[in-house]
């Protein structure tokens, strides 16, 4: 298969699903290791006259970076760092290095990357194509704030340099553009102070959505990070009861110990769970639980255990421990079900400050009527940023984890759209690393349409032949 | 495997012109699975798809010499295409040239290490790689009692099978993390072109009967059978027999 001078990457061929594991398909794997073997897999796919589909690491819930029609173009090998200053906190890596890989590096020097999401191994192009959020959003942004430049590679075979000078409509619509407009395959991006490797964490529990609300607000001004964890299934004046972590980063000399602190060794997850269980295998311990009952006991084991953290004071806990909570237990996802189609989907809804209260207990509310509850329900704050086609808004959002299965299949796609007719009279928004049931009316409601139109303009421009399509692309904006 | 009752099983056969294989393919077919055969005889081939045009399943053949590593990552991509995906792949392709008690002919070793051992790596490792992935699905891999222990006969028959045990074995334990299977078959004597020409065989069963038991060990996940069971104990004995004894053995 030697195209001539194009340099050809490893290919495999490999069932690609999204990391819910509720969609995916079998295609042919492009893994490229530098730049020359990227276009080569652009030149030959152009050639061969099929589609390719950008994926990072896959941890985008739905089908963002699946392809049930063409090839996909995995870009985890082009993982090396280019550069780090460690006077500035400049890191320029190739798209392909994961958050971990970045904060591995520049730990050490007391640098952490500004927004991570609450699973390490998201690669930075993925975590810019689909501009992800952490839970310090209300503060520092989306991740696409902290990007300074970056290269992206055209469907032409171009490599187009853009930041916020040079190229900034590029700039601006390819950070949270799904990979739509090329593949990204360099970035340099800035990261954040930190004084120790560990943070101060606080655990405060409250009795419904209004306290939790209203927690988050007296924190916001003082605190680096705040989630909210809620319980989805009580009802009534206990609706959306839960607990809020505080996370709050040490300052100079409050960690006399940060050099041991900022040993990336010191921060690893145990591998074991009380010395002796293996977390590997903890999720087949999960998936006895898994369904209605079992999570309802389960949500109701951890408020009580939140109410004794909530007790208690503050207390310290290294970064990796506090961000990547999603890591603790290896494949916990499998508890949903290991066979493919069959997993969670993610349904995370965007809501302004206004209108954000009401319509969240109205989500939940209904959730409870419709037999569909979420078994793990995360809030967040969130402010907005310029981004073309960005989720982030002036308020709140809430992430619910259904389970999908073939019985409850078509019965939740039916609830999530009569959720979405909610969120979208209530002025919310959406955001596609979560997304699996958008379809292309409710996009057109949600994002800008002068927005719209420009980067459907710039598409036509760089993309004319629709070379860079994912199952995501084809369910929100068919052509 | 794992697959719901409703869809049909999607199964590469590999090595299914004669004997065991083709034994195989008649039988997911009547099952009503979507087979594809491949083999390097392509009469064989045709007439095995005429054989089995009336049954249930669906078998589409495939010429292929698994000699031949480099075409396997393409022509597998094109019979997952076809096939909509896969299920199962049996690799049951295998030679078993006689060789002469005094007999050391390098290049006849080394072409029965291809077929046997080569070809199957080079299915499987590709295989696996998806199954992985998919986090279900299952090999089959037709090994042999020959390689329970160093004998005389063939040496490098017993090798190559001895080597495929091992690697299914290193396989079917990376992928029992995903949730998907491999399973080794050592039959004993079975009656098909291969043994045509062995002297003294017993407890000889058809190909039919061993392709029906291998369905069987293969859907209840068996990790390592003999076919039939019996040749276990046979492995079983061989194993105990010290080498001060062994060699002076004539079998």
């Amino acid at each position: 298969m030697q195209d001539g001078a194009i340099a050809q990457p490893r290919r495999d061929w490999e069932y690609v699903e999204g990391w819910g594991m509720s969609s995916g398909s079998a295609a042919r794997v492009l893994r490229p290791r530098c730049t020359e073997e990227l276009i080569g897999a652009i030149q030959s796919a152009r050639r061969d006259g099929v589609t390719l589909a950008p994926r990072g690491a896959g941890c985008s819930y739905g089908d963002a970076s699946s392809q049930s029609d063409g090839r996909v173009l995995d870009l985890t090998r082009m993982n090396k760092i280019l550069s780090f200053d460690a006077e500035t906190g400049v890191l320029e890596a190739e798209a392909g290095l994961t958050i971990e890989g970045a904060w591995k590096h520049t730990l050490p020097s007391g640098w952490w990357p500004y927004v991570v999401s609450g699973t390490m191994y998201p690669t930075i192009g993925g975590a810019a194509a689909m501009n992800i959020h952490g839970k310090n959003n209300f503060r520092v942004g989306t991740f696409g704030d902290h990007v300074r430049e970056f290269d992206l590679v055209l469907s032409s075979g171009e490599v187009r340099t853009a930041n916020r000078e040079q190229n900034s409509d590029l700039f601006h619509a390819a950070i949270g553009g799904f990979g739509s407009l090329g593949v990204f395959s360099r970035i340099v991006m800035d990261t954040k102070r930190v004084h120790s490797g560990l943070m101060e964490v606080r655990g405060v529990s409250t009795h419904d959505l209004a306290e939790m609300m209203a927690v988050f607000e007296a924190e916001k001004a003082a605190a680096d990070y705040l989630v909210g964890w809620i319980d989805a299934f009580p009802g009534g004046d206990r609706s959306g009861r839960g607990l809020v972590h505080v996370g709050r980063n040490l300052g100079p000399g409050e960690d006399a110990a940060s050099s041991d602190s900022l040993d990336p060794a010191t921060q690893s997850l145990p591998a074991n769970i009380l010395g002796v269980i293996p977390k590997s295998e903890m999720w087949r311990g999960l998936r006895l639980f898994n369904h209605d009952l079992g999570m309802r006991l389960v949500n109701a084991v951890k408020y009580q255990s939140g109410r004794l953290e909530g007790m208690g004071d503050a207390y310290l806990q290294s970064h990796a421990a506090f961000h990547f909570l999603l890591d603790f237990v290896p494949n916990w996802k499998w508890a949903y079900g290991r066979k493919d189609r069959r997993g969670l989907i993610q349904y995370q809804v965007f809501l302004p400050d206004e209108t954000a209260h009401d319509t969240l207990l109205e989500l939940l509310e209904r959730c409870r009527a419709s037999h569909h509850v979420s078994y793990l329900g995360v809030l967040k704050r969130h402010r907005p940023d310029p981004f073309w086609l960005t989720h982030s808004l002036d308020g709140w959002s809430l992430a619910l984890d259904f389970k999908v299965d073939d019985a409850r299949r078509s019965s939740l796609l039916e609830h999530c759209h009569e959720l979405t007719e909610l969120v979208l009279a209530a002025g919310g928004k959406f955001y596609f690393a979560k997304d699996s049931v958008l379809r292309p009316e409710d996009a057109t409601r949600f994002l800008p349409s002068d927005r719209m139109a420009a980067f459907s303009a710039l598409k036509r421009e760089l993309d004319p032949e629709g070379l860079f399509t994912t199952d995501l692309m084809r369910r929100v904006f068919p052509a | 495997m794992s697959q719901s009752d409703k869809k049909p099983l999607r199964a590469v056969v590999v090595g299914a012109s004669s004997g065991i294989g083709a034994a195989l393919v008649r039988q997911l077919s009547a099952e009503g699975a979507h087979v594809a055969a491949l083999a390097r005889r392509v009469e064989e081939l045709e007439s095995l798809r005429d054989e089995t045009a009336d049954s249930p399943g669906e078998v589409s053949v495939y010429v292929h010499d698994v000699c031949d590593v480099d075409a396997v990552p393409a022509l597998l991509e094109e019979l997952i295409t076809e096939l909509g995906g896969l299920d199962l792949l049996i690799y049951a392709a295998g030679v078993m040239p006689s060789v002469g008690r005094d007999e050391y002919d390098t290049k006849k070793d080394l072409a029965m290490l291809e077929i046997n051992l080569g070809g199957c790596v080079a299915w499987c490792n590709p295989v696996a790689n998806l199954f992985t992935t998919q986090r279900n699905g299952t090999i089959v891999g037709i090994s042999s009692i020959a390689g329970a222990r160093g004998r005389k006969g063939n040496p490098m028959y017993g090798t190559t099978k001895a080597a495929m045990d091992h690697y299914l074995e290193a396989l079917r334990n990376r992928l029992g993390d995903y949730g998907a299977h491999v399973c080794t078959i050592k039959p004993g004597f079975v009656a098909t072109p291969m043994t045509a020409d062995v002297p003294g065989m017993f407890w000889v069963i058809s190909a039919e009967t061993a392709a029906i038991r291998i369905m069987r060990a293969a859907r209840c996940r068996v990790n390592s059978r003999y076919v039939p069971m019996r040749w276990g104990l046979v492995a079983f004995v061989l194993r105990l027999i010290p080498s001060f004894i062994f060699k002076r053995l004539n079998f």
